[in-house]
């Protein structure tokens, strides 16, 4: 049944390779473009739940693989950020079990704040990272990951991208493990407990355990060479590759598919065998600039190749060397709200008020484009209260008491709740004000449970985070729950009283995502 | 040979369905598929496309620049968004093919659209009506079959 040929998402062929390598655990933080991986383990029966946020996800993670289990971390690649604490010492630490950490990067921004390349991480933190180019590779290279992780003892990055998470393409699978042993705690406290006596073996072990998986990847890695007409030669890897092979069908591809450690033996024979090579990769000049430290002989690419996603039509300018045309595609319809989203009362209200807004990540980050222009900045998840603070103390009294701080439900999950113990602990002179926008779901990324949904990922019945309660516990004393529609006046009153008292005041908007509940009332 | 279709609209309008839908039909008539897509916050309202090529062997899951062969245009506004995807042998389908007062629903225009790309290529009938049946919920199979047929006609007389 599983060797049928089968047409999955990279997303969903990445979940089918998770099922297949045993993974005992998926967990995460939803983000675009990986957010539909830990739903697709769910539904193909593997045991998948959201994490409050990626370090978390990422602890839990290590814990299921400190118990000798397979445990599989998703985020998107700014959640790495978050989750990168427990990396770089699981990456000492090493683990039992297995440890594969999906990371999805977002080259053009389709749906992101920024282009950072998670293979900066693998080099940093000193973890192998498989590069996947289409459903296959992620359905083989997630199996790999597992594997390798094992083999190792070691974190391994399963680096995905916009354009292999949400294409669709053909996978024949391959047949699930078998008798992995069963969980169980070997204790171990010199390889686990990272105090300076034992991270100083630990390191050297690590650096060890990189320069044996680079002979591996050198001698037998998951890379491929396909021979042209000998006049170029093109490393790439991910989707780039995929790209390349159709812009220059004439050239020979050198597809790296373990992109840290770099199989640099083996390019630089490639590189031997042609005139002329080039390296084409999405994001950061990341294989350029290492191949070129070794004396590879590449073409130096021109600079815009690291600004948005490739396609065929840029790879054939970046091998020609021509430059990128000016004149760029119409901008389309941008995203706004939808219509009768519960946010956009809010914040018509702040912008009716005049206020300075420090805004988060989600949906009603869209109320900072045309026609409301309603936010005046965002960062990362949780910093709209850092932020809104922080203007707070320097701005003067008059101008400080017009700063208001939005955040989302499952952002202030995420990563609001320190926001709010530091405005709780260092008050600015003027107070302030926090609005949690609580549309009861992770609404941006598809509308995923978190811990204040009172739902798991499966929908099963759990525990409900009571943001009035936590604020209150904080120490903050006006703490109260409007709904923006039905409370339209009473919030509107509380607000501009909030806004001229010099004391802090924390409102639950809450109002649940029409989206949402118009999935709720078709499902039941 | 490759067959490369794009589909085009606005977030909400079925773009990504019917691109799943077309990739289904593909793949079940035994070619290699490729689909590409753009999900969150393009997803909000706003311009969204899906690319689907088909044939013995696709390598990058999106159509080149002037390669397009069918463009689904499902928000005519948004024609210029696409001028570099065609050339002067691309068939376009404008949403105004299809007559929107006959529709089932103003929801099932996806569903027309493909009836009417159904007239285009060769691929049997019975391919599509079960991929729809199998990729939507049985309350909406009549009025996916009405919206089906529609557009199959507007194809028909297209051609």
């Amino acid at each position: 049944m599983d060797s049928e040929r089968k047409f999955l998402m990279g997303n969903e062929a990445v979940a089918l390779g998770a099922c297949h390598a045993g993974v005992s655990l998926g967990v995460g933080y939803p983000g675009t473009p990986s957010s539909e991986i830990l739903a697709y383990l769910n539904h193909f029966g593997g045991k998948a739940q959201w994490s409050p946020n990626e370090k978390v996800a990422a602890e839990v993670g290590l814990g299921v693989a400190f118990g000798n289990g397979r445990a599989m971390v998703t985020m998107k690649h700014v959640g790495l950020n978050v989750a990168a604490d427990a990396l770089f010492t699981a990456a000492y630490s090493g683990v039992d079990g297995a440890y594969v950490l999906a990371v999805a990067d977002d080259p053009g921004l389709a749906s992101s704040q920024n282009e950072q390349d998670t293979r900066r991480y693998a080099v940093a933190a000193g973890v192998p990272l498989l590069d996947p180019s289409d459903s296959q590779d992620a359905y083989d290279f997630t199996r790999l990951a597992f594997d390798i992780s094992a083999r190792w003892h070691i974190p391994v990055i399963l680096r995905l991208t916009t354009r292999v998470c949400h294409s669709g393409s053909v996978v024949v699978p391959d047949v699930p493990v078998q008798n992995l042993p069963a969980p169980h705690f070997t204790r171990n406290i010199k390889q686990r407990v990272m105090v300076p006596g034992h991270a100083r073996p630990a390191h050297r072990r690590l650096r060890q355990k990189l320069k044996e998986i680079e002979r591996w990847n050198n001698d037998e890695g998951p890379n491929r060479e396909v021979l042209g007409d000998g006049r170029l030669g093109i490393i790439a890897s991910g989707v780039a590759a995929q790209h390349a092979a159709e812009a220059a069908p004439d050239a020979s591809l050198f597809k790296v598919g373990m992109a840290y450690p770099l199989p640099v033996e083996r390019i630089i024979e490639f590189c031997a065998k042609h005139e002329k090579n080039a390296a084409i990769e999405e994001n950061d000049p990341y294989m350029n600039e290492l191949l070129k430290s070794y004396g590879a002989p590449l073409t130096v690419m021109p600079e815009y190749m690291r600004f948005g996603e490739l396609n065929v039509a840029r790879i054939r300018r970046l091998l020609d060397g021509a430059p990128e045309p000016e004149h760029a595609v119409p901008p389309g319809k941008p995203p706004g709200l939808c219509k009768g989203c519960p946010h956009k009362r809010t914040f018509e209200l702040l912008k009716k008020h005049g206020c300075i807004v420090s805004g988060d990540i989600g949906c009603y980050t869209l109320a900072a484009l045309p026609p409301l222009e309603a936010m005046d900045m965002q960062i990362c998840m949780g910093a709209s209260i850092g932020m809104g603070v922080g203007l707070r103390q320097v701005l003067p009294a008059a101008e400080a008491r017009k700063v208001v701080s939005v955040i989302g439900d499952s952002t202030f999950v995420h990563s609001g709740l320190t926001g709010l113990a530091e405005m709780a602990y260092n008050v600015p002179p003027t107070g302030h004000v926090v609005l949690i926008l609580d549309n009861s779901t992770t609404a941006m990324t598809g509308q995923q449970e978190h811990p204040g949904t009172g739902r798991r990922l499966d929908g099963s019945p759990t525990g409900q985070l009571d943001y009035a309660r936590v604020a209150t516990a904080m120490g903050i004393d006006n703490v109260v729950t409007y709904d923006p529609v039905k409370d339209a006046e009473p919030f509107e009153a509380a607000l501009v009283d909030a806004l001229r008292k010099d004391s802090l005041s924390v409102f639950v908007v809450k109002r649940p995502c029409i989206l949402a509940a118009a999935r709720k009332g078709a499902k039941g | 040979m490759t067959i490369n279709v794009k589909i085009a609209g606005l977030g909400g309008m079925g773009v990504l369905k019917s691109s799943l839908i077309l990739a289904e039909v593909a793949f079940q008539e035994g070619y290699d598929v490729k689909k590409s897509e753009v999900h969150g916050m393009a997803q909000r309202g706003g311009s969204v496309c899906s690319d689907v090529r088909f044939g013995n062997a696709v390598k990058s899951p999106m159509i080149p620049e002037g390669a397009v062969d069918y463009l689904l245009l499902f928000e005519e506004a948004d024609m210029p968004l696409y001028q570099r995807d065609i050339n002067e042998t691309t068939r376009i389908l404008r949403a105004s093919l299809i007559d929107a007062a006959q529709l089932p629903s103003r929801k099932s225009l996806n569903v027309a659209m493909l009836g009417a790309l159904s007239a285009l290529l060769s691929i049997p009938q019975t391919r599509w009506v079960d991929a729809i049946h199998r990729l939507f919920p049985d309350k909406l199979r009549a009025a996916n079959d009405g919206a089906f047929a529609l557009g199959f006609a507007a194809g028909k007389e297209f051609l």
